[in-house]
């Protein structure tokens, strides 16, 4: 058990973020690409995916607005935001988007438009609480390894 | 590694690869994945410019080389190598899953096809296939 009050309460947050579903095994795999050499390197992934996924999240909000939807177009900007969130372990993102992808091919618009709703509240949630994550990891300085989920 | 590996490669011990992938996210971590396994590297945005950075000479013996990128498609670009006469060991790293969709990129010339996201086990399966371990 840890016994730094700081690395514990980092553990904890850690857990609690898998124990949700906002993260999945893949977050794990990008821990384990971290060492001494590039420490912050979770934290580089993750800025450059919420950087990158600003630009297909204002895509797909000018393509919502526009009637007729362009059900191939939006399908193609889901699927790059899919591929990014799922190389970051975002799995509650994720399922958003397969969902989204899923009203797509059906012609659905109106699916489409509630479930990108619901695809942002999960995004600005994973945001806000891996921002309080990073925060705290560095605050509580270098953990030891990376280590999967009970 | 081999001076001249199995599927070409330029005379040096160390294993060189090429990651060719639109995305941004996608690039950083195949990268970091190819250092941690001191392999040095480069990555490219599309297709095109993978094949465009064959005709100015250079090669490598690995290329992992996404699908679905702009400009020109990981299906065309791997044809295109392969017409070229580069016979790099080429590893398709795609989302899609559709047997069908598969198929294709396989039969446009790769070696190997691994699902997204690429994992290091993932891609020491592939190192493997070039050594003529797998």
């Amino acid at each position: 058990m840890e016994r730094n009050p700081l690395r514990r309460q980092l553990q904890i947050m850690r857990k609690s973020l898998f124990d949700q579903g906002y993260l999945d095994e893949q977050f794990v795999q990008l821990e384990e690409l971290q060492d001494d050499s590039n420490p912050n390197f979770v934290e580089e992934v993750v800025t450059l995916y919420y950087r990158d996924s600003a630009r297909l999240i204002l895509n797909l909000e000018q393509a919502l607005e526009r009637k007729p939807y362009n059900f191939n177009k939006l399908d193609a900007y889901m699927h790059q935001f899919k591929g990014s969130s799922s190389s970051i372990g975002a799995k509650k993102v994720k399922a958003e988007s397969t969902l989204f992808r899923e009203y797509c091919k059906s012609g659905n618009g109106e699916g489409c438009m509630r479930c990108f709703q619901q695809l942002k509240k999960e995004y600005a949630t994973l945001r806000k609480k891996l921002e309080a994550y990073f925060q705290l990891a560095r605050q509580a300085g270098p953990m030891e390894t990376a280590c999967r989920p009970k | 590694m081999a001076a001249q590996g199995r599927h070409g490669g330029r005379k040096s011990n160390k294993m060189t690869a090429l990651v060719v992938d639109d995305n941004i996210v996608n690039r950083a971590i195949h990268l970091r994945l190819l250092d941690n396994l001191s392999i040095e590297n480069e990555a490219v945005g599309n297709g095109k410019e993978a094949v465009d950075i064959h005709c100015s000479g250079k090669t490598f013996d690995l290329i992992l080389m996404d699908m679905d990128m702009p400009i020109m498609n990981g299906i065309e670009a791997t044809r295109k190598l392969r017409e070229m006469g580069i016979r790099s060991m080429i590893a398709g790293v795609s989302t899609r899953s559709m047997e069908q969709d598969v198929r294709e990129f396989i039969e446009a010339g790769l070696d190997d096809y691994q699902e997204k996201p690429l994992t290091m086990s993932k891609l020491i399966s592939i190192i493997h296939k070039i050594n003529g371990n797998g």
